[in-house]
């Protein structure tokens, strides 16, 4: 098996599947009677095209990057976290709530307050499936989606019914946050037009390096990657599947919420209801894909989906294409690398010749083992 | 109200509510039986709901009052379509099961408003004018008690569901389609040793499963919702799987925990109208379907053991 | 010269994968109403050689021929349709089915779709009675025991309609006297006019049973013999393809004071009954102990007790004056213990992690691999490399994921790690599972290494020849309990597989002096 031909397929794929993703969802804009090309240049003009735009772009990325790590830490411990935007909604509930409680704190004090235990809250939400499918073998797949709906509607109720009436501005949504803790920094919202870019596009660019750094260089994050890739190969080993799937999920958790605290310090200033759960969750998962998990991968793709987010919006204003046709490119991105075989085989035929071909058949594709039970331990 | 209205109303409210998960979970057994874990129940449900309002608005001035019925079979026939990805992606392309799910659960919604934004200019439909009203089976609902319980103003899907869900326990442990199928999800390689075509039966777990969350999708919403939008379903493909799993991946089973989990549904809606019940905080009867999943899984620690194969890809090797 | 009838004939096959040959050129001809036995080494080429038979490989280049004339085995089913069965090594059965839902799988007596229970089980019970295979037609398999298991597996052939059984290593996982019984169920087929093909590595199971053999070494084939012909030494030189040393060389053992104390152990299985029972046992230093027993009789449970992976629920363990009873796997292995896990792939690696961290698995954490806090990969790849060459371990590099090695470089690469940290107690369970003969060389000798230097070694094996090479003392477990203590030098197998089967010493000593008796 060729090391050097494996590396360029690896590259590869992801990038075909954006092309191939983009294509289809072009093909689909013609289908319906739209115009691909004004579709796709407007999408460009309102994402890069002002410094306001690009401002909305880095902003749109920021928590998606905390999401994709997120993402890709319990990933890494076999772990399927599909519950992100729950965890990512209680960080934002939570770091919102913290800072309407105490205005008069100096910002030096409050906004640390607010980003650790908006961050916290999202470790506790993500902790419980852990600690379930650590000692009870439950599947999480399941059990994340299920708390994605009991804290959207226990979001509400919050707001509604315990939160203090002096609290809200409106029915449906809380006062804004003072000052002191806002991720919003002038000379940056200045820079970028006047958009909602905010400070915690550094907090994402950090949280990359330290999570890489994790994964790649820690005993612990060694750990996480032989509990994920053979937990019993490691329970041998002396080490804890039990405590690694916690404390992952844990991490995991922790950063979806920090996902969650920018949009409530940073995006939107405040909380008001959702009456979906947060996007950010499912297309944080798309990014890690996409990126294969690498830190570099998740900063790209991060770019690109906040690309195709923000200017799908432009796209619904410039062209009338309707915006969920991003959410479908989007869909079949992630379709494409998840049939990745499929591309390796393409390649492998038209450039590697016969042998390429039968590497890939036999020795590239791995023959995946999930279980829907979330694996035994 | 009186005891033998508020009995009726409970069970009727429960088969509304159930109906759905039944067909889903029904389809989910099928698929995990021949081996291939299917998440993307929730998006197939979704096409399901789609196409049936869309067919339902289109055609229900021609069709009259057959109208929903026909739209469930077509809920159906978009859910074969659908899981068609999932299957090839699975079964040919070796794909990982969860994300190929997922993949179809983010495509539906997004494909579905797209196509409501663009025939209709806007996220969410029209109510549909025939929807998936009462019926009273004659002369049955005159028996004394049962009568005004189980057949008077009662919900008629249900009572085929279950009918399809005997339907579907017979074919899965009395026939030879059945156990060919289970032994592709137990053990895929022995199969093959025998002749079986496992690649064709897996194929068959995925459609089957599609054709039932389709027309489970397409229930809900010609019942419940009464339209379309990105908030039409939310939760009961995973519910469903939530019923199979409890269901013991049986079809009988999945039926009796998928009433269940519709009986549980079904409180937080007429709550309101029920002694002891009405003095509940509503938020906690809105969480009340999805945390009891979530117990109902854990307390099946140890004791649920799907099909032994199911989410293997199994390659043949030549 | 008279032509015998030849059932099957196999000219100049190929198979390749690749640019491996796994067959090359082989040619076997199989006689009617014979037990035509198929012999070498792991990885020599029969399993490879028999799968195109059965129709789950094509071959890359030569033909087959059935009663003469030329067939195109292009699936299990065709293969079938010709009158050729295979009893595979690794059951291929279902363990939730039932035994009658294995055998008609595929072949299912049914109306219109409807299977026909009642007609199956007719079928099944006439078969079994035809060929005494007994079994329970309505038990399930996961059940049922192992040589029940292989009957099932012999009656699938039977009722497909198979002349021609092909039967792959059946004796891996039966004591001797189930292999007794196999071979009496052979000889019984033969004589219904089947004919058999069976491929093994066990020498003395070709004497007992087999016709003629036919020796595949490096997928080639290398001649056919008459069986009674040749000596079990002459067999052996022809699979090999030098002189084989039966015995491993080692001087006499010079036990010291006692390392391992195992008091009256209690350790109970997944399913809540006792596993091991009330179990004593001590190794000592400078000796190899070596566990002989069949599959599931405690072994896996004892180990993961000694190993801190599975609670003990009374009873004690201690190494030296230390009581290591239910404490932390790590605990343990800092107290002095190694241990080398029965299934490599599932405990012993990661395989998608390097050779290097492999190698590091037990150690990562110890401040030798720190630096500034975060893991060392320099030291850890220098370690692993020091490792590597010492043990001879085939790699390209130490940064190659553990996967691409061979099992016999993965089982070396394991060892090396155990050995390395120097533990007083070092625990192995069938350390030389599906590998070639120089790796077991090399293993055999690097645990009678270890005893020579005064280390405790205990061996855990399914393999009797590999116990008694090995072994200093011999312990026989039988249902969580040591039923007898014998000396390697002074025991045979049979009185080993008596003892397997639960016999006591001296019940088996008095079956086998009756054996002996009754043979004047």
């Amino acid at each position: 098996m060729n090391d050097r031909s494996e590396k360029i397929r690896n590259l590869l794929v992801p990038v075909l599947s954006v092309i191939l993703g983009l294509i289809l969802g072009a093909i689909l804009m013609a289908a319906f009677g739209y115009q691909p090309i004004q579709g796709y240049s407007s999408m460009l003009d309102a994402a890069l095209g002002t410094q306001r735009g690009i401002g909305e772009t880095l902003r749109q990325a920021t928590p998606l990057i905390f999401t994709a790590l997120g993402f890709s830490v319990a990933n890494s411990a076999g772990f399927f976290n599909i519950g992100l935007s729950g965890q990512a909604l209680c960080g934002w509930v939570v770091s919102v709530w913290v800072a309407l409680a105490f205005p008069e704190l100096p910002k030096v004090i409050l906004l640390p307050f607010c980003i650790i235990l908006g961050a916290l809250a999202g470790a506790v939400a993500a902790a419980i499936p852990g600690f379930l499918r650590a000692f009870f073998g439950t599947s999480e797949v399941i059990v994340t989606i299920m708390l994605n709906y009991i804290f959207l509607y226990l979001s509400t109720f919050g707001l509604h019914e315990i939160m203090p009436a002096s609290y809200r501005s409106s029915l449906d949504s809380s006062n804004t946050i003072s000052q002191s803790a806002s991720l919003r920094l002038p000379w940056l919202t200045q820079m970028f037009g006047g958009s909602r870019v905010n400070a915690g596009l550094f907090l994402a660019l950090i949280a990359l390096v330290v999570v890489w750094l994790l994964m790649k260089k820690t005993t612990l994050g060694f750990e996480i990657r032989s509990v994920g890739l053979n937990p019993f190969a490691s329970e041998y080993a002396g080490m804890s599947s039990k405590r690694t799937i916690i404390l992952s999920m844990v991490i995991s958790g922790a950063l979806a919420g920090l996902g969650g605290v920018v949009e409530g310090l940073g995006t939107y200033q405040n909380f008001f209801v959702q009456t979906t759960s947060l996007t950010i969750g499912f297309d944080g998962m798309a990014v890690s894909l996409l990126g294969s998990g690498s830190a570099i991968g998740i900063l790209l793709s991060a770019v690109l989906f906040s690309i195709l987010k923000i200017g799908g919006l432009g796209m619904q204003t410039g062209a009338g294409v309707p915006f969920e046709i991003v959410n479908v490119s989007i869909a079949l991105i992630i379709f494409f690398v998840g049939i990745n075989f499929l591309i390796r085989l393409m390649m492998a035929k038209f450039f590697g010749g016969k042998k390429q071909e039968e590497a890939v058949v036999t020795v590239e594709a791995k023959p995946a083992n999930q279980n829907q039970e979330g694996g035994e331990l | 109200m009186d005891t033998l209205e508020l009995i009726a109303l409970i069970l009727t409210s429960t088969l509304v509510y159930s109906t759905p998960l039944i067909l889903t979970s029904l389809g989910g057994t099928f698929s995990e039986r021949s081996g291939i874990v299917n998440v993307g129940l929730e998006g197939i449900m979704v096409m399901g709901a789609f196409s049936a309002v869309v067919f339902n608005l289109t055609m229900s001035s021609s069709l009259g009052a057959m109208t929903p019925w026909i739209a469930i079979i077509v809920g159906g026939i978009v859910g074969v379509v659908f899981s068609l990805f999932h299957a090839v992606a699975t079964v040919s392309l070796r794909a990982d099961h969860i994300i190929s799910g997922t993949v179809v659960n983010l495509m539906a919604p997004a494909l579905g408003v797209f196509l409501i934004k663009a025939w209709y200019g806007k996220g969410q439909t029209d109510n549909i004018s025939q929807n998936l009203g009462y019926f009273s089976f004659p002369g049955l609902s005159d028996i004394p008690i049962i009568g005004p319980i189980l057949f008077k103003n009662t919900f008629l899907p249900a009572y085929c569901a279950i009918l399809i869900a005997v339907l579907a326990w017979f074919i899965i442990f009395k026939t030879k389609f059945g156990l060919r199928l289970r032994s592709v999800g137990e053990n895929p390689q022995a199969a093959d040793t025998l002749g079986i075509n496992v690649y064709a039966m897996r194929y068959s777990g995925v459609l089957i499963s599609g054709l039932l969350g389709g027309m489970g999708g397409a229930v809900f919403a010609q019942s419940i919702s009464g339209n379309f939008s990105a908030g039409t379903i939310v939760g009961q493909g995973f519910i469903s799987m939530a019923a199979m799993i409890f269901g013991k991946w049986n079809p009988l089973g999945a039926m009796g925990a998928s009433l269940f989990f519709g009986f549980a549904q079904s409180l937080s809606i007429i709550g309101a109208q029920l002694p002891v019940i009405s003095a509940v905080p509503p938020v906690l009867l809105q969480i009340a379907p999805y945390l009891l999943t979530i117990i109902v899984l854990v307390a099946f620690f140890g004791k649920a053991s799907g099909p032994k194969a199911n989410g293997k890809n199994y390659i043949k090797t030549k | 010269m008279v032509q015998e009838n030849i059932v099957i004939e196999m000219r100049d096959i190929t198979k390749q994968f690749g640019t491996f040959k796994a067959n090359d050129k082989i040619n076997l001809q199989v006689k009617a109403g014979e037990i035509h036995a198929l012999l070498g080494e792991n990885g020599a080429g029969k399993s490879t050689l028999m799968n195109v038979l059965s129709g789950l490989l094509e071959p890359t280049a030569g033909e087959i021929l059935m009663h003469g004339n030329k067939v195109e085995i292009t699936s299990p089913t065709k293969a079938n349709q010709l009158g050729i069965g295979m009893v595979h090594q690794h059951f291929m059965l279902v363990d939730a089915f039932t035994v009658t839902e294995n055998i008609i799988l595929g072949s299912e007596p049914n109306h219109g779709g409807v299977l026909d229970r009642k007609k199956a089980r007719n079928e099944i019970q006439k078969l079994s009675e035809q060929y005494g295979l007994s079994v329970n037609p309505d038990a399930y398999v996961r059940d049922i025991s192992v040589g029940m298991e292989q009957r099932v597996e012999i009656l699938k052939t039977l009722y497909r309609g198979a002349d021609v059984l092909i039967f792959d290593e059946p004796t891996a996982v039966l004591t001797p006297q189930e292999i007794d019984e196999l071979i009496v169920i052979m000889k019984e087929l033969v004589k219904e006019g089947k004919s058999i093909i069976l491929i093994t590595h066990k020498l003395e199971e070709i004497k007992a049973v087999a016709d003629r053999c036919t020796v595949i070494r490096r997928g080639q084939g290398i001649g056919t013999v008459n069986v009674k012909d040749v000596t079990s030494q002459q067999l052996a030189d022809m699979m090999v393809g030098r002189t084989v040393s039966f015995k491993t060389q080692k001087k006499a053992a010079e036990p010291k004071e006692v390392v391992l104390s195992i008091d009256h152990l209690t350790v109970k299985e997944n399913r809540g009954l006792e596993a091991v029972k009330e179990l004593s046992l001590d190794v000592r230093a400078g000796e190899v102990v070596g566990i002989a027993g069949i599959d599931g009789n405690g072994q896996s449970e004892l180990i993961q007790a000694l190993t801190g992976l599975r609670k003990v629920e009374s009873g004690t363990i201690f190494l030296r004056d230390e009581n290591i009873t239910n404490k932390k796997p790590r605990k343990i292995t800092e107290a002095g213990v190694g241990h080398v896990p029965e299934d490599r792939h599932k405990y012993g690696l990661v395989l998608d992690m390097t050779l290097s961290e492999n190698i590091g698995l037990q150690t990562y954490y110890q401040k030798a691999y720190r630096k500034n806090g975060l893991l060392n990969y320099t030291v850890m790849n220098e370690h692993a490399r020091q490792l590597i060459e010492e043990y001879d371990v085939r790699t390209t590099s130490e940064l190659v994921a553990a996967k691409a090695l061979s099992g016999g470089n993965q089982q070396k690469a394991i060892i090396a790690r155990e050995i390395d940290r120097d533990p007083d107690l070092l625990i192995v369970a069938n350390p030389t599972r599906g590998l070639d003969v120089g790796a077991i060389e090399f293993i055999h000798k690097r645990l009678i290494e270890q005893r020579d230097k005064q280390k405790a070694v205990l061996l855990i094996s399914f393999e009797l020849e590999e116990i008694l090479n090995v072994s200093d003392r011999i312990a026989v477990i039988h249902q969580g309990e040591i039923v007898g203590i014998v000396d390697p030098k002074a025991t045979s197998e049979n009185e080993l597989g008596l003892l397997m089967a639960g016999y006591s010493l001296e019940e088996a000593r008095r079956e086998l002096e009756k054996a002996g008796d009754a043979h004047e």
